[in-house]
């Protein structure tokens, strides 16, 4: 299909401009199918929320309040997108765009299935730990272009936050470029062939998923990291002053980005698209083969997503020297000395 | 050595704390039975509204369209906002004695708290708190309205039969 | 004119900050105004504006007869509605000196024992959502909902119930009261152990309470703290035990002081003080005397010219009711000293050096009621 596809292409526009065309309708396609996932996992954020609140959550826009998340996308379309008088105009409206499309530019080394990855490039994880980091300049941006001192805390909280997170992120990170030896996306997934690397990199790898998954978790500005836009105390944080499809961005941005880390976290930790395989059980390995790779991955992902999801609602926030404390005096060190473990297990060859 | 021990305990006791809680709420969202909250207007039918819920003030008539209310202004007094307005008029009996009676019992909806201090003031038990509670308009003033109805009058007291 | 109004509103120097909170503000439950002077995250000065919600309820009040401007009262506190019109009604008859019925005097305790535990959850489930946890608001709102239905079964209405009168109460109680009381008896003593669960045992909520708003015996006394806020300082002052009113000279309950006098020593006095509300209706509850349930009393109160009080313990503290009769039908002075006013007072010297996520946290252990401050 995807041959026809490019035969009718270069029909249409001819050899030069067809690979652009191409490119184009690819970037669309990812596009769609990320805001579509997005406004999924909206609806699944509230329903979850509003089942582990004895609630029953939205009911009223579609059978079981199914399309209640493009109803409100549709309704923030409408909206009028305010631009306060005081503000910096220029960097005020430019702030959501930077941060939806940075998180966008995140997916193109993603592989989503064996045959479905948009960039293989060779220093993939490299790559989307080093886009994604460009988020924060963007929310600083919001923050300080809004000309108000609720969003200018919220802006400088993020910065700190998200700085400091990336470290132990990092750390957590190299664990596993360090066992897998490779950095590229497919290669890491490759090397979990035989294993996810959660189950065969012994503790290091359990250690450096939970202190990902902590991380994470932090750099995303969700609760119980969500200093950044802390409603009670900063209102919203650093979209205060948004309105309307400008804070949709916003919001588009953090789901999204939920879904690079879930999904970094699935192929780093849970084998990205590979199956589940237990070594000695043939028939069963057998059966997990026929589950298409996308299926896995996706169901890695929301299981994932659930997680975070499930993070938010039953904690409480952390304050800001404690949330740096929790980086500095204990998700740092321990990820330093897990890295050396880890590069101790994978030069003796302990690796599975 | 000893700091070294409470730093990991520290640790292991939060994490464990934090999955109890996780525990918590992982539980009630696989038990969506327990679920509290209802759908409002589809359940209008089997809504549960105690009798004495106080819905706004109201005066029962009878079959003959007529009322208790002697028109005293009891009620009027004891209102402390002022939502109760009672209008008598004289009429002429047959036998030539005048009388007051309730012309108009004006109830304004819009300014009551549904003290239940004019029904407790009420002598002849002419009003009562009723379970009626959608009454939203766009209009304040579709929020005043007359309690007793057009053309009722007030209940006649048995009379003794003659022997 | 300028200087007055210079000396209004905080000043700031070059590296701190001036910043609102409030009126609108979703962490002050209402719409309590504070200035604070920032210096980075941490607060160098505090100043809360208050009148906002002020409504000259007081005045009011000497506009209306006796039983009129009880229902008022209502509306002050409105968490601990029936507790303030228990006040009101409190004085009038020791104006009047009528002898309230014994059942009467049960009812209004078991009342304002439901009143204190349905505002404790209400807070609870607050404190859980100003430091960003949303569920136990939900959990919390059970409970609370089976308490407001006994309400609105017996009294008629949920929050605002006007359920006092001089003399007693308004009805008798509803016949099923009783086993509606047992069964949320029940429930809530199966479900206490999730709000440890989901609160008191996190660690983070821990480490954002500990320590945090300290405030110490002298300061609680000097600035007339009441309430659990003065309790977990360690001062003894709940007037149900110093001044029995009601039914609370013939119940047995515990008076919960902590030592500690920080936002996690408030947060356990009121946990306590709920189980030891649910010791006294449990103690109440079986043996309601039987009687009249309102004793009779004249249409219109002329209560003898003389000054009476009368003060009782709210949820949030001690409420104080001040009437000044002339003899006339309607008072010559109302004056209500509320808990919240003196307990906002506290707010300053507890969150002075404190993170703005502490002053969410002091706000939230402080349980403000913002039109019971400006009345």
């Amino acid at each position: 299909m995807i041959t026809w596809i490019g035969n009718k292409l270069t029909e249409i526009f001819g050899t030069t401009l067809a690979p652009y065309v191409g490119y184009v309708l690819i970037g669309f396609a990812i596009i769609t199918l990320v805001v579509l996932m997005a406004v999924i996992s909206i609806y699944l954020e509230r329903k979850i929320a509003a089942f582990m609140q004895m609630r029953l959550g939205p009911m009223r826009v579609g059978k079981w309040g199914t399309l209640q998340a493009f109803a409100d996308v549709f309704k923030l379309m409408l909206k009028e997108s305010l631009t306060p008088a005081q503000a910096d105009k220029q960097l005020f409206n430019i702030a959501p765009y930077l941060v939806l499309t940075v998180s966008f530019l995140a997916f193109a080394p993603i592989a989503f299935s064996p045959s479905l990855q948009l960039w293989d490039l060779n220093i993939g994880v490299l790559y989307v730990t080093s886009v994604s980091s460009v988020g924060v300049i963007g929310i600083l941006m919001a923050g300080w272009a809004s000309n108000n001192k609720y969003s200018l805390l919220g802006a400088m909280r993020s910065g700190a936050q998200i700085v400091s997170y990336e470290l132990s992120a990092g750390i957590a990170i190299l664990t596993i470029v360090m066992m897998s030896g490779s950095l590229s996306v497919s290669g890491i997934i490759q090397s979990q062939a035989d294993g996810w690397w959660i189950f065969k990199g012994h503790i290091p790898a359990i250690i450096a998923f939970v202190i990902f998954a902590i991380a994470s978790t932090a750099e995303l500005n969700r609760a119980p990291f969500d200093l950044a836009e802390a409603e009670q105390e900063l209102t919203a944080g650093f979209h205060t002053e948004y309105s309307g499809m400008q804070f949709a961005m916003f919001f588009l941005a953090e789901y999204t980005n939920m879904f690079i880390v879930s999904m970094l976290g699935t192929t780093l930790f849970l084998g990205g698209w590979m199956p589940l395989h237990i070594a000695g059980w043939e028939s069963f390995n057998h059966l997990m083969d026929k589950i298409p790779p996308f299926l896995w991955f996706f169901g890695k992902v929301f299981i994932s997503l659930f997680m975070i999801i499930w993070f938010r609602w039953t904690f409480p926030r952390l304050r800001i020297d404690q949330l740096l404390k929790l980086e500095w005096k204990y998700l740092l060190p321990i990820g330093m000395v897990n890295l050396v473990f880890g590069a101790i297990i994978t030069w003796l060859g302990w690796i599975l | 050595m000893n700091a070294v021990k409470r730093y990991f305990s520290s640790i292991f006791n939060a994490i464990v704390a934090l999955l109890k809680g996780m525990r918590l709420t992982g539980s009630y969202l696989l038990h969506p039975s327990k679920i509290l909250t209802q759908q409002y207007p589809e359940n209008r039918e089997t809504l549960y509204i105690p009798e004495r819920f106080k819905g706004r003030v109201y005066m029962p008539h009878d079959e003959n369209n007529e009322h208790n209310c002697t028109a005293c202004t009891l009620c009027q007094l004891a209102c402390p906002n002022g939502s109760i307005q009672i209008i008598s008029k004289n009429i002429e009996l047959p036998d030539g004695t005048k009388k007051k009676v309730l012309d108009r019992w004006v109830y304004n909806l819009g300014s009551c708290t549904l003290c239940q201090l004019c029904v407790d003031a009420c002598p002849s038990d002419a009003i009562v708190m009723d379970n009626a509670f959608e009454f939203s308009v766009y209009n304040k003033s579709k929020l005043i309205f007359d309690l007793n109805r057009p053309g009722s009058k007030l209940k006649e007291k048995k009379t003794e039969p003659q022997v | 004119m300028e200087q007055t109004i210079n000396n209004r509103i905080l000043q700031s120097s070059d590296d701190e900050f001036i910043i609102n909170v409030g009126p609108q503000h979703p962490s002050t439950h209402g719409v309590l105004h504070l200035q604070l002077r920032l210096d980075g995250e941490e607060i160098a000065d505090l100043k809360p504006f208050l009148g906002y919600i002020h409504r000259g309820i007081e005045k009011m009040c000497e506009s209306l007869t006796y039983k009129q401007f009880i229902y008022l009262t209502s509306r002050m506190d409105y968490l601990s509605a029936h507790i303030n019109n228990q006040a009101c009604c409190l004085a009038i008859e020791k104006s009047l000196q009528v002898e309230v019925p014994e059942r009467a005097k049960v009812i209004r305790t078991l009342m304002a024992e439901l009143t204190r535990l349905a505002s404790h959850q209400l807070w609870w489930g607050s404190t859980g959502l100003d430091m960003g946890a949303v569920s136990p608001f939900f959990y919390a709102f059970r409970e609370r909902e089976m308490i407001l239905e006994i309400f609105e079964e017996t009294c008629g209405s949920r929050l605002t119930m006007n359920y006092c009168v001089p003399g007693g109460v308004m009805n008798d109680i509803h016949p099923d009261f009783v086993s509606k009381v047992k069964k949320l008896i029940q429930q809530f003593k199966a479900n206490i152990h999730e709000y440890d669960e989901l609160l008191t045992g996190n660690p983070i909520f821990q480490s954002r309470t500990r320590g945090v708003g300290y405030l110490p015996k002298e300061d609680a006394i000097s600035l007339a703290c009441s309430g659990p806020v003065a309790r977990a300082s360690g001062i003894s002052c709940d007037v149900r035990k110093k001044e029995p009113y009601d039914a609370y000279d013939r119940v047995e309950f515990e008076e919960i002081i902590a030592s500690e006098g920080d936002c996690f020593a408030r947060y356990r006095v009121r946990m306590k003080e709920m189980l030891e509300s649910m010791k006294i209706i449990e103690q109440l509850i079986d043996n309601i005397p039987a009687g009249d349930y309102r004793a009779k009393i004249k249409g219109i109160i002329k209560p003898p010219a003389g000054e009476y009080f009368q003060r009782v313990e709210t949820a949030r503290g001690e409420l104080g009711v001040f009437i000044v009769s002339d003899g006339s039908n309607k008072p010559y002075r109302v004056k209500f000293r509320t808990p919240n006013f003196s307990n906002l007072a506290a707010l300053k010297p507890m969150s002075l050096g404190a993170k703005i996520g502490d002053l969410v946290a002091i706000m939230a252990s402080l349980d403000l009621i913002i039109p019971d401050i400006d009345r």
